[in-house]
């Protein structure tokens, strides 16, 4: 039985809100089971009960119930977070700081990381890993140089380029010399020895300023990137399930998407904005609900998926990823009073005053101000009088 | 060698070539005397340091000196303080024990036993438990329990009521508690001795069984048996002690103790004076209840009046009675009558109030094991043995096995032991009474070794199926009462700027429904309960809005009629809102914003 015939059961059961994925698990239970027609009827018809009876009813206040299912453990996991010291070789926010960031929807978070996969034929290729790892990692000249040396009184510096670093970590020789040329005029390539000279003046009052070029042309020669991808500091290789992977400190999703040999269906940041911008909403949703629901997870506390669902889907619900708080969702709220009783009393109330808004007494928070039954529950209904005449 | 720094009380003060001499000579000049026995003295050879501190505040304990692996106390010493030719503060002064701090501790290499000398230790303990404070050091076998537990009992002990001071009957303290007949515990250590723990006890020895009884001992509570809480288990008293003066005022006036006239300006009622004698105090032994006047007392008006119509000056005194707390109660004690140093009346007046244990009242043994009262048994409903003795106390056996308070089943069978032999057992942790010695001495005394007895049900009279572990522990009467806590309010006093219920027992406040309270109600849709108890139970109002300009409106009752002030309008309407709301309108009104109500008919 294949999937479009169960679908074709489905809708004849009234059952054409079920996904797509619900549908194809059905199809193979039947072909597993080799149902005949009436018991796949009889299976459908079951679902389709099961599947009514875990909705959520209309009027139910699932807003409220998210927010103390995730809010109740979260108050067990600011004791836990002490516990939980360094990983390994990289340093990731967890816990907590992590979740309070994710919910704050921070533009620069404070440990951004990538977790690199690669295509089915460089999976276990482990030279092709390292380079491509030398490739996306911050790779400085000071690193693969020796014998740095700033003579003062020739107004020159000289260094060498170190061969067996560079062979160590598979770079291009012949790249690393044209960048330095590129970006420094004054350099002269002598085989692997490299020295840049500034300009020579004689005059006794430039000494002192040619000292201090000098210096600063130091940094600059030791500070230039040879290799890596812009945002990405460390990277860590690792073998992990059968695979190479690499992790990385920093994190730019666009442009490790577009190197060759990454799997870009799983390769991933923990950055949302970045994911947003780069992979759309959607994903920035989807970002947002696995890194609440890891991070919960490792702390050992299980939350129902749905109410972090509804988390995500607040904050993405208008295209761009909003915070919870004065700054995103509270910040937006209608009501006057309603804002006003969260954060920024003060301005929220001048600039209703200035403006002059009006409150329709719609929200739950405007009637618990005022003293009204809240139009929620078995406030939301009413007696209407039937005017007869 | 490199220069050291030496630093008194965080102060660099100058530097040494030979730290080690240097210290060495110190050291030596505290034990001759020729430097105060305070000083404790350390050297870092890391850090090229020597700290040499003298202040306050320093938690310091008492060690042996050891020299060249020989002990300084003697046999020949001990001889001498066992025939009390020698105090303490004689071994100190001749250099045999002396006051370590956490400091120069780390300079110290301590034995614990005098077997374990070696050549390089510089102490011995003077016995393994004098690691523990006083609060650990009353714990029995405390090294059978875990740490956590330790901690408890540590900051427990100090709320247990006891015999605080011998002399209070003489005292005036605010709020004191006593325990009617205090015991020395039976099993006892060596810290309790040295600290004359037993002058001062604060607890009794509980016959205790561990078992459960109905379910009424789960979750920590106790079950106590209702005879031995009559025959005075657990009964303490509570003192407290109010005082006022006769105050002189400027301009000659003073405050008067006296039976006040029913003229005098906040004049409460006959009921609450009907106590007093005409020096306006109350009398000893006479049953008080909250809000009955203990010192009755007038002060003169605070501003002098107008002449009134007759050209005489109406002087109304103010009455500044002292009457007993809201929510308490009890029987006055002692009146007592002398003068301030101004030479000001004085008065006090101490109210005691007896409490035998009741449901909800805290106890704790010597563990941390706490649990309140949760069920008062008659005794004939107890469980008892073939003697047909019954326990004082159950606990539920759930308190035991995650809590790992392996201590108080020692001092349980400990206990069981001393009581058979008839003298008290040494608990001491590391040192104490073994367990094999305890079992030694229960079997001798026809019992079980593992401290088990074959129990009756008291109801029924059939026998258990499982052995109950029965024995005897010191428990301690904590000061958490419920006749201190018990709590209700319908109706009371609000408060003025908010008219929301005051807050707090004393003030006789109202029950705080918060904000996650308030989270529950609209979770659950439960919208006019979520009402009632914000609106109506607390600070509900109904304001006059003017039909017109929205804004508050006013009622003139001697005219009888509402208008509103703003624009005239005549026509308002009462709206139910909450006074905090209305409070909110006027204060945005004094921010030069006008706010107004826009009014639609109910659906």
């Amino acid at each position: 039985m294949n999937v479009d015939q169960v679908q074709e059961v489905v809708n004849r059961e009234g059952a054409d809100f079920f996904p797509i994925k619900l549908v194809e698990e059905i199809a193979q239970a039947s072909e597993r089971n080799n149902l005949t027609d009436e018991e796949l009827n009889k299976l459908v018809i079951t679902v389709k009960n099961m599947y009514e009876r875990e909705e959520v009813e209309p009027g139910e206040s699932v807003g409220t119930i998210a927010a103390q299912s995730v809010g109740e453990p979260g108050t067990q996991m600011t004791m836990r977070t002490f516990h939980y010291a360094g990983v390994v070789e990289l340093n990731v926010t967890l816990g907590l700081p992590r979740l309070i960031e994710v919910v704050d929807a921070r533009k620069k978070i404070s440990t951004p990381t990538m977790d690199i996969y690669f295509d089915e034929e460089y999976r276990n290729d482990e030279e092709f890993i390292r380079k491509m790892g030398n490739k996306i990692g911050k790779i400085t000249l000071n690193d693969v140089i020796k014998n740095f040396n700033v003579n003062y009184i020739d107004n020159v510096i000289t260094a060498e380029l170190d061969m067996d670093i560079i062979n160590e970590r598979r770079l291009d020789i012949d790249e690393i010399i044209e960048l330095i040329q590129k970006t420094f005029k004054q350099v002269t390539i002598n085989n692997n020895l490299l020295s840049f000279e500034t300009t020579l003046s004689n005059d006794e009052e430039k000494v002192q300023q040619s000292i201090r070029e000098l210096r600063f042309l130091a940094d600059k020669i030791r500070d230039l990137q040879i290799s890596g991808v812009k945002g990405i500091g460390k990277v860590v290789i690792r073998h992990e399930h059968g695979e190479w992977v690499i992790h990385t400190e920093g994190s730019n999703l666009g442009m490790v998407l577009k190197l060759e040999g990454i799997d870009i269906v799983r390769t991933t940041t923990n950055d949302i904005f970045e994911i947003e911008k780069v992979l759309g909403i959607e994903a920035a949703r989807n970002a947002i609900i696995h890194e609440l629901y890891t991070t919960m997870e490792e702390q050992g506390l299980s939350v129902d998926i749905r109410h972090i669902m509804l988390v995500a889907d607040t904050m993405t619900s208008d295209g761009v990823v909003k915070s919870i708080g004065r700054h995103g969702i509270s910040g937006e709220k209608s009501s006057v009073l309603a804002r006003a009783a969260f954060e920024e009393t003060g301005k929220h109330l001048l600039n209703a005053s200035i403006r002059g808004e009006s409150d329709k007494l719609t929200g739950i928070i405007e009637n618990v101000i005022v003293g009204q039954p809240i139009p929620h529950g078995t406030g939301s209904v009413g007696v209407v009088m039937n005017n007869k005449k | 060698m490199p220069t050291v720094k030496v630093y008194i009380n965080g102060k660099l003060i100058g530097t040494t070539d030979e730290p080690d001499a240097f210290v060495a000579d110190v050291k030596a000049k505290r034990r001759s005397n020729e430097l105060t026995h305070e000083l404790n003295i350390t050297y870092y050879a890391e850090n090229n340091e020597i700290f040499i501190f003298t202040d306050s505040g320093r938690a310091r304990r008492p060690l042996v000196i050891v020299e060249d692996g020989v002990s300084k106390l003697t046999d020949e010493i001990i001889d001498k303080v066992a025939a009390g030719e020698m105090k303490w503060f004689d071994l100190i002064d001749e250099g045999i024990i002396e006051y370590i701090d956490a400091e120069e501790e780390e300079n110290a290499y301590i034995a614990m036993f005098e077997e374990d000398l070696t050549k390089e230790h510089t102490h011995l303990e003077i016995d393994p438990s004098t690691m523990l404070g006083i609060c650990a050091g009353i714990i029995p076998y405390s090294n059978h329990n875990s740490s956590p537990r330790n901690t408890m009992e540590s900051s427990m002990t100090k709320q247990a009521l006891g015999l605080y001071v011998s002399n209070y009957n003489l005292r005036t303290d605010t709020r004191a508690h006593l325990l009617h007949q205090p015991q020395k515990p039976l099993v006892a250590t060596k810290s309790i001795i040295s600290t004359e723990y037993d002058k001062r006890p604060s607890g009794q020895n509980f016959v205790v069984a561990i078992l459960s009884y109905q379910g009424c001992n789960m979750e920590d509570a106790l079950v106590m048996n209702k005879a031995a809480l009559e025959r005075g288990l657990g009964r303490s008293s509570f003192f407290r002690s109010y005082e006022a003066s006769e105050r002189r005022y400027p301009g000659g006036q003073e405050d008067h103790f006296e039976y006040p006239e029913n003229m005098v300006r906040g004049y409460r009622s006959e009921e609450v004076y009907k106590n007093l004698d005409e020096d306006g105090l109350i009398n000893p032994e006479v049953q008080v209840t909250s809000g009955d006047v203990l010192i009755g007392k007038t002060s003169p008006p605070r501003f002098l009046e107008d002449v009134d119509e007759f050209g005489t000056v109406a002087e109304r005194r103010r009455e500044t009675s002292v009457t007993v707390r809201h929510g308490e109660h009890g029987i006055v004690d002692k009146v007592m009558l002398t003068e301030t140093v101004e030479g000001n009346k004085l008065a006090k007046v101490k109210v005691r109030d007896h409490r035998q244990p009741e449901y909800g009242d805290k106890f704790a043994s010597r563990h941390g094991q706490k649990g309140v009262l949760g069920l008062i048994v008659p005794q004939e409903d107890m469980p008892f043995n073939e003697q047909g003795m019954c326990p004082d106390l159950m606990i539920n056996p759930h308190a035991i096995p995650s809590r790992m308070s392996i201590g108080q089943i020692i001092e349980m069978l400990a206990g069981k032991a001393g009581c058979m032999e008839g003298h008290r057992m040494d608990g001491t942790p590391f040192t104490g009474v073994s367990e094999d010695e305890i079992k030694e001495l229960l079997k001798k005394n026809g019992f079980e070794t593992h401290g088990r007895e074959q129990l009756y049900n008291g109801i029924t009279g059939e026998r258990f199926n499982a052995e109950i572990f029965v024995g005897v522990a010191y428990y301690q009467k904590l000061h958490h009462m419920t006749s201190d806590k018990v709590y209700a309010r319908s109706r009371g006093p609000v408060q003025v700027l908010t008219r929301q219920p005051t807050e707090g027992r004393a003030r006789e406040g109202g029950l705080r429904f918060g904000e996650m309270e308030r989270d529950c109600l609209i979770a659950h849709g439960a919208a006019l309960s979520l009402k009632e108890r914000l609106l109506d139970e607390s600070d509900k109002y109904e304001a006059l809005v003017c039909g017109e300009c929205g804004r508050l409106a006013i009622k003139d009752k001697i005219r009888n009629r509402t208008y509103c002030a703003i624009c005239g309008e005549t026509e308002t309407f009462p709206v139910e809102i909450s006074y905090a709301f209305k409070l909110l309108l006027d204060e945005l009104k004094s921010l030069c914003i006008s706010p107004n109500l826009v009014l639609e008919d109910k659906t």
